[in-house]
């Protein structure tokens, strides 16, 4: 039997991979409620953020590159949204989601090429590297500051939406692309403001998530980008507060799963199953808004 | 109209003769050579395309499990077929594992696609009610499960963990992988020309207009799951076969990219244009396209981008390309016909005696 620190040692670490996850999530639930588009590049977007850290703080100090990396994240997000899915409007959805494929497919490809294919060490950031004790606990800081930092933004991202004009645009464009559109909204400045808050929140996760993780590789960003999804769509597509929730159950039971050597391989394969139970018992999520098909 | 049919016979048996005496003249003389790989190697993908096409392109059920039936596929043909001898060598960590006989390649490969389908259906019964974008990440997130199934240290007797799978009997001519592709192909050209075939594009076209007039919506999509995973299972089982080993690593949910981009390039809804994809595809990422790793002179000036990698950018530049300005594809929805090719043919020469004249 492990102590009882050993248990909760693991749902500190599960906190704080949900949180990553949870910030990833955001960026599919939202592009997913406005675009009806699963962004298969969004993981590739958080693999990148990684390696723009990397490359910039060989120049400079950690703490000036972090709002270039979160710059540079953002132009990354909204070119890909200019280049690749604006002109697929009004294509058919499984173009679009091609298109996403793709755009995966060639920043996946561009890394390999950059890195050489290698995994690079990721920087270390200093105010995020200590670590204090309590009790009979070593806890690092970042473990601290992953969830307090996420809740943070999930709030005001929370507010934003339900407090501004844009938010109230984000939410009509959300509900009804053509009606927002006769309403006077700009639907496409609405398209990249969606895509610069999503981008923004993985640079975000990618700076905690590499920072815990030492490393980023070019493949890297493949799988905690489907597992974000999987929090969305668990929360109900859409819903921010869903996806968080989503989030954090998945990084929970993922941290359970490995400490135990023997299911350690299903620590991947439970979030998909979680998924196809979801999706059997409330297609809609758990929080998401009901939509019927109309003919 | 029956003359036209007469020629179309005699074009095609001519085109299959040339075709047989060119495969059986590269097998002869240049067995191991880049040609001979990227032969066989677009052969298989050409019946992976087409069966992932039987799907998205014709009844509209965008899936993304080709690899993890592949998965299915090429693990039950190779612990089904590996030479008993050899077993305690395969599976070293397992007491020569847990089966004790062997059957020959043929029923391996059917096994193959036998086992896939019987998956297909335990995926299928709870997935295809799902809409287009759920059911395709379902179907990834299934592909992922198998992989970590797969991969269990329990299954190790049957499935070898995660170690690697080798020594079970492998292509002898280049000539069999194409012959089993191209019949597997011809069976899913003849189902899509049937009154099922009518049904999986009724589907496509719209759901409800479909059960309007009268076809069963569950059963059909099922029926087209179940016979594209057959063949995704089979195509596994040759896959296997041309690589000479196999690991559960291997099958990604990339791969399943690489053959929805060879669908996109040939065409959705076109099988010429799969296997015409596939050939390009694989042409170019194994052999065309393999001077851009290297680095380059020319006129005594290094090309400095030029190195390991460079070749796949460019490759996913022509691809984005592809889906951003071409959307079509090569085929589009067509398919190869005699007709079409002397309609272009003649569209020529009569732009030509224009020119000429004028």
């Amino acid at each position: 039997m492990h102590s009882a620190s050993y248990y909760l040692e693991l749902l500190l670490s599960g906190i704080t991979v949900g949180s990553l996850y949870a910030l990833i999530a955001i960026g599919y639930t939202m592009v997913y409620g406005i675009l009806r588009l699963i962004n298969f590049a969004h993981g590739d977007i958080f693999m990148m953020a990684g390696f723009f850290m990397v490359y910039l703080s060989a120049s400079m100090s950690p703490v000036v590159a972090i709002p270039i990396v979160l710059i540079l994240t953002v132009l990354l997000g909204t070119t890909i949204e200019r280049v690749a899915y604006k002109p697929l409007r009004s294509a058919p959805r499984m173009s679009v989601m091609i298109s996403a494929i793709g755009v995966s497919y060639l920043l996946e490809n561009l890394a390999t090429y950059i890195t050489g294919g290698l995994a690079k060490a990721y920087p270390v950031i200093p105010f995020l590297k200590k670590t204090f004790t309590v009790g009979q606990m070593t806890i690092k800081t970042i473990t601290v500051i992953t969830p307090v930092l996420t809740i943070f933004l999930v709030v005001a991202l929370v507010s934003f939406i339900s407090r501004t004009k844009t938010g109230m645009a984000m939410r009509a464009v959300s509900k009804d692309f053509d009606t927002a559109r006769l309403m006077g909204i700009r639907v496409n400045d609405v398209i990249s403001y969606t895509f610069v808050i999503g981008s923004f929140l993985a640079g975000v996760g990618s700076i905690l998530y590499f920072t815990n993780y030492g490393q980023v590789s070019p493949l890297i960003g493949a799988m905690p980008g489907l597992k974000a999804f999987v929090a969305a769509v668990f929360g109900g597509i859409g819903s921010i507060p869903g996806a968080v929730l989503g989030a954090y159950l998945i990084g929970i039971c993922e941290s359970f799963i490995k400490s135990n050597d023997s299911i350690a391989i299903f620590s991947n394969a439970f979030t998909f199953v979680l998924l196809i139970v979801v999706l059997l018992f409330k297609p809609n999520g758990m929080f998401g808004e009901k939509d019927n098909e109309k003919v | 109209m029956r003359n036209t049919k007469k020629r179309d016979w005699i074009l095609t048996l001519i085109l299959i003769a040339i075709v047989t005496v060119f495969l059986v003249y590269v097998d002869k003389n240049m067995h191991y050579s880049m040609l001979a790989s990227v032969i066989q190697k677009a052969a298989i993908y050409s019946l992976l395309a087409v069966s992932m096409n039987l799907l998205n392109g014709f009844t509209g059920l965008f899936s993304l499990g080709q690899a993890g039936f592949m998965l299915v596929g090429a693990y039950t043909y190779a612990i089904l077929t590996i030479p008993m001898k050899q077993r305690v060598n395969v599976y070293q960590y397992f007491d020569g594992g847990l089966l004790k006989f062997t059957v020959p390649v043929v029923v391996g490969i059917l096994a193959a696609g036998l086992v896939a389908v019987i998956f297909a259906w335990l995926v299928g019964k709870p997935c295809l009610k799902l809409k287009s974008d759920y059911l395709a990440i379902a179907t990834l997130g299934f592909a992922e499960i198998i992989r970590a199934i797969v991969q269990w240290d329990k299954l190790g007797p049957i499935t070898n963990s995660s170690n690697i799978l080798k020594k079970f009997p492998t292509f002898h001519s280049i000539l069999w992988p194409v012959v089993i592709s191209a019949f597997c192909i011809f069976l899913i050209i003849l189902l899509i020309n049937s009154s099922y075939g009518r049904a999986f594009k009724a589907i496509r076209e719209d759901e409800i207009a479909a059960e309007a007039m009268g076809i069963n919506l569950a059963k059909t999509k099922m029926q087209a799951f179940l016979t594209s995973a057959f063949f995704a299972g089979v195509g596994g089982a040759m896959l296997a076969m041309f690589q000479s080993s196999v690991q559960a690593k291997s099958f990604t949910s990339a791969m399943t990219y690489e053959i929805l981009l060879i669908v996109v390039i040939g065409g959705i809804g076109s099988v010429t244009g799969s296997v015409i994809g596939s050939f390009l595809y694989i042409a170019c990422s194994e052999w065309w396209l393999r001077f851009l790793d290297d680095s380059q002179t020319y006129l005594h000036i290094n090309i400095p981008f030029m190195r390991g990698g460079f070749r796949m950018v460019v490759f996913s530049v022509i691809i984005m390309l592809i889906v951003l300005f071409y959307r079509q594809g090569i085929m589009g929805t067509k398919e190869f016909s005699w007709q079409g090719i002397l309609n272009a043919f003649q569209r020529f020469k009569r732009e030509k005696a224009g020119v000429d004249n004028g």
